[in-house]
C-alpha cells in the first residue's frame, strides 16, 4: 500500500507563555491523497490556519510544533519545511496583494518563480509564464503589467498562477476568496479546484464558510478549539453532520434556500474559547446543548471521523 | 419595479437621489497630458421607500455604491440631486441641501461594519453608550443617566458591569454588540445596519442577526440593512433592493425577489452564492 501524498499524525503546536504553554493545536491527524480537495473549517480560534502554517514551517516564534509528524510521500517535513515550500507546496493567502510584488510585472514574477524551482533558461520559463496566464483566464497580453493594474480577482488568478508555476503536488490555500466579491469566488474556486484536478495537485482550503466547504471540497475536516472535532466526506458530513459543533456551524449559516424574514437563526452561545482558558474535557462542552456530565471531565477521543461522547456512548451500549 | 414604489405609511423615502465623485488626475497633471475632468457615478437616481418597523436590504457588491447611500441617508455624506424624507419631513433636497435638525439626528443612527474601528478603544463601554445620551441632551439626572446604560447593556446581552471595561476586552461580536446598544442609547427609530456581521463568525453572526430582529419587534424600529451576502439579507429583509453600478436594477418584497428574480445580476449574485442542502439545517 502506498503511502498517501501528506499525512499528518498527532500534530501539535504551543505557544509557550511566561507562565504557561498556550496548547494551540493538539494531536491533529489526517492524510491527504493527490487530487484530493480537503476543507478545514472553523471559527476564527480554531486552529485552521495554524494548521497550515505548521505543515508549511511558517508558524510565528515562540510558536512551535511539539509533538507529531508530518511527512509528505513518505518523506518527514516536519522541521524542514524550507526544502518542500514553495517547490513541492504551494500557498494562495487571503489577500493577493500583500502576495505578489508591487514593484515588478506578473510576467517578472512568474519567469523568476519557473526558473528558481524548474531550472528552465529564460525563454522557456516565459513561455510557460504565458502558458500559465492563459490556464487561469488571464490574457497572456498582460504579462508586462503590474498588480495594481489588475482587480482583486485577477490578481488572486495570478497568485494561483504563482502558486501552481512550480508544479506542485500540495496547494495549501488559507481563505482564498475572503477578499473577494461572491460573483468572483465563485470563479476563482472552481479554477483552483479545476487546475488542481487536472494536475493531481491536493488541496488544502481553509476557510469559514460552510458553503464553500459543501461546493469545492471533496473531505472536510472540522476544527474546535486545536482539535479536530469531526471529519468525512463533505457530501456525508453535510448531510448528516454529527459533531454538536459541526452541527450548530451549520444551522447557523443562513441557507437562500430555507430561510426568510420570519426565521431566527439556530445560535450557538457563547463564544470560543481562549487559548488561555480553555475548558477541561471536552472543549467544546460550554457551548454544547447536548452536554453530558462524563464532557466536563474528559475529552471524547477521535473514533470514527468523530470526536466525541455521544457516538462514544452509543458505540458501547451496540457493543 | 426600479423605480420604487412610494407606500403611505413610509418611514423613509429616498428619490432620485445621485452621487458623483470627482476622479479626475489632479491639475497640474491634467495640464500637462491634456487630460479632461473624469466623475465616477456612485450612485444614480436611486429611488426606494421603506415602511415604518420593516427592514429594507440593500444589496451589492463593492463598488456597488450601498455604502455610499446609507453614508447620504445618515447625513455623512451629501447628496448632488433628490430628496431624502424620514417620516414625512425633509432631511435633504436640493433647495436647502441638508437640514439641520437635532431631533432628526437623535431618530438616525448607524452600525458600522468594523466592531474594531467604530469604539473609542480609550473610554469605557460605559462612557461610549453615556456619549449620545449627553450629546443630545436627553437625561439629566446622572443617577437616571448610569441607569439607562445599564438597561441599555441588558438589552443586548451584556452585563451591567462591562459599563466599566474597555473595547478590546470584549471579543467582535460583544464589540457589535455594543455598537449596538450605542446606536439605540438615542432611542432612535431608523437604524442604518452596513454590513453589521461581514467581520463576525457565523455563530456569533447568528447571534447579532437575532439581536437585531429581536430589538426590531420590541422597540419597532425600522433598518437600512446593506450586506453582499444575499442569504443575510434573505434572512433579515421584508423588501430588498439590488444595486449595481450604483443603480437599482432589481427591488421587491424579499420572498418574491428571493423566489423569481427577474434581472440576470440578481439571478448571478444567487447563483454565486454557496449554499449546501444540509440536513441538520432544521438545527
Amino acid at each position: 500500500m502506498t503511502a498517501p501524498l501528506l499525512e499528518v499524525s498527532d500534530l501539535s503546536v504551543e505557544f509557550p507563555q511566561r507562565r504557561q504553554r498556550l496548547q494551540a493545536l493538539d494531536r491533529i491527524s489526517f492524510t491527504l491523497e493527490a487530487g484530493e480537495v480537503l476543507g478545514f473549517v472553523g471559527e476564527s480560534g480554531a486552529g485552521k490556519s495554524l494548521t497550515g502554517a505548521a505543515i508549511m514551517g511558517l508558524l510565528e516564534p515562540p510558536g512551535r510544533i511539539t509533538g507529531g509528524r508530518i511527512t509528505l510521500q513518505g518523506q518527514r517535513i516536519d522541521g524542514q519545511a524550507e526544502s518542500v515550500r514553495g517547490r513541492r507546496i504551494g500557498m494562495i493567502f487571503q489577500d493577493p496583494l500583500t502576495s505578489l510584488n508591487p514593484l515588478r510585472t506578473v510576467g517578472d514574477q512568474l519567469v523568476e518563480t519557473i526558473q528558481l524551482h524548474l531550472g528552465m533558461d529564460a525563454g522557456a520559463a516565459a513561455q510557460r509564464a504565458g502558458e500559465l496566464l492563459d490556464e487561469v483566464g488571464i490574457d497572456r497580453g498582460r504579462i508586462g503589467a503590474y498588480p495594481h493594474e489588475f482587480s482583486g480577482g485577477m490578481r488572486q488568478r495570478i497568485v494561483i498562477a504563482l502558486a501552481l508555476a512550480p508544479e506542485p503536488e500540495l496547494i495549501i490555500a488559507d481563505e482564498p476568496t475572503t477578499a473577494l466579491d461572491v460573483s468572483i469566488q465563485a470563479q476563482v474556486l472552481a479554477l483552483l479546484r479545476r487546475l488542481c484536478k487536472e494536475r493531481g495537485a491536493a488541496v488544502i482550503l481553509i476557510t469559514h464558510d460552510m458553503g464553500v466547504i459543501a461546493e469545492t471540497t471533496d473531505r472536510v475536516a472540522v476544527l474546535y478549539a486545536g482539535r479536530l472535532v469531526e471529519t468525512g466526506r463533505t457530501a456525508e458530513v453535510i448531510a448528516a453532520p454529527r459533531h454538536p459543533y459541526t452541527k450548530g456551524l451549520m444551522a447557523a449559516t443562513p441557507n437562500l434556500d430555507l430561510v426568510s424574514v420570519d426565521t431566527v437563526l439556530p445560535q450557538i452561545p457563547g463564544s470560543m474559547p481562549s487559548l488561555a482558558a480553555l475548558p477541561l474535557g471536552c472543549r467544546f462542552h460550554p457551548r454544547c446543548g447536548d452536554v453530558m456530565p462524563v464532557c466536563r471531565r474528559t475529552a471524547a477521543p477521535f473514533i470514527d471521523g468523530v470526536a466525541c461522547h455521544l457516538y462514544g456512548a452509543q458505540t458501547q451500549e451496540a457493543g | 419595479m426600479p423605480g420604487g414604489v412610494m407606500m403611505d405609511n413610509a418611514y423613509l423615502q429616498v428619490s432620485g437621489v445621485s452621487r458623483h465623485f470627482d476622479i479626475s488626475d489632479p491639475f497640474l497633471a491634467r495640464l500637462l497630458t491634456g487630460g479632461a475632468r473624469r466623475q465616477l457615478t456612485a450612485v444614480d437616481n436611486v429611488s426606494f421607500s421603506i415602511a415604518r418597523g420593516q427592514t429594507y436590504a440593500l444589496v451589492g457588491e463593492s463598488g456597488s455604491g450601498k455604502s455610499t447611500i446609507a453614508r447620504m441617508i445618515v447625513g455623512l455624506e451629501r447628496p448632488d440631486s433628490g430628496t431624502i424624507r424620514f417620516d414625512g419631513r425633509t432631511a435633504f433636497d436640493e433647495r436647502q441641501g441638508q437640514v439641520q435638525d437635532n431631533s432628526l439626528r437623535q431618530k438616525l443612527q448607524m452600525v458600522f461594519q468594523s466592531p474594531y474601528s467604530s469604539l473609542n478603544p480609550r473610554w469605557r463601554v460605559g462612557d461610549i453608550l453615556m456619549e449620545p445620551i449627553r450629546a443630545f441632551d436627553l437625561i439629566a439626572d446622572p443617577e437616571a443617566r448610569r441607569r439607562r446604560v445599564h438597561e441599555l447593556l441588558d438589552q443586548v446581552g451584556l452585563s451591567t458591569q462591562d459599563a466599566q471595561r474597555y473595547p478590546h476586552e470584549f471579543s467582535g461580536g460583544q464589540r457589535q454588540r455594543i455598537s449596538i446598544a450605542r446606536a439605540l442609547a438615542s432611542n432612535p427609530q431608523f437604524i442604518v445596519c452596513d454590513e453589521p456581521t461581514s467581520a463576525l463568525d457565523v455563530s456569533v453572526q447568528a447571534q447579532v442577526l437575532n439581536l437585531l430582529k429581536q430589538l426590531q419587534r420590541d422597540l419597532q424600529l425600522t433598518y437600512l440593512f446593506i450586506s453582499h451576502d444575499m442569504a443575510v439579507v434573505r434572512v433579515m429583509a421584508h423588501r430588498i433592493g439590488v444595486l449595481k453600478n450604483g443603480r437599482l436594477v432589481e427591488e421587491n418584497a424579499a420572498g418574491p425577489l428571493i423566489e423569481s428574480p427577474q434581472d440576470p445580476y440578481t439571478r448571478m449574485l444567487m447563483e454565486s452564492t454557496p449554499r449546501f442542502a444540509g440536513g441538520a439545517a432544521s438545527g
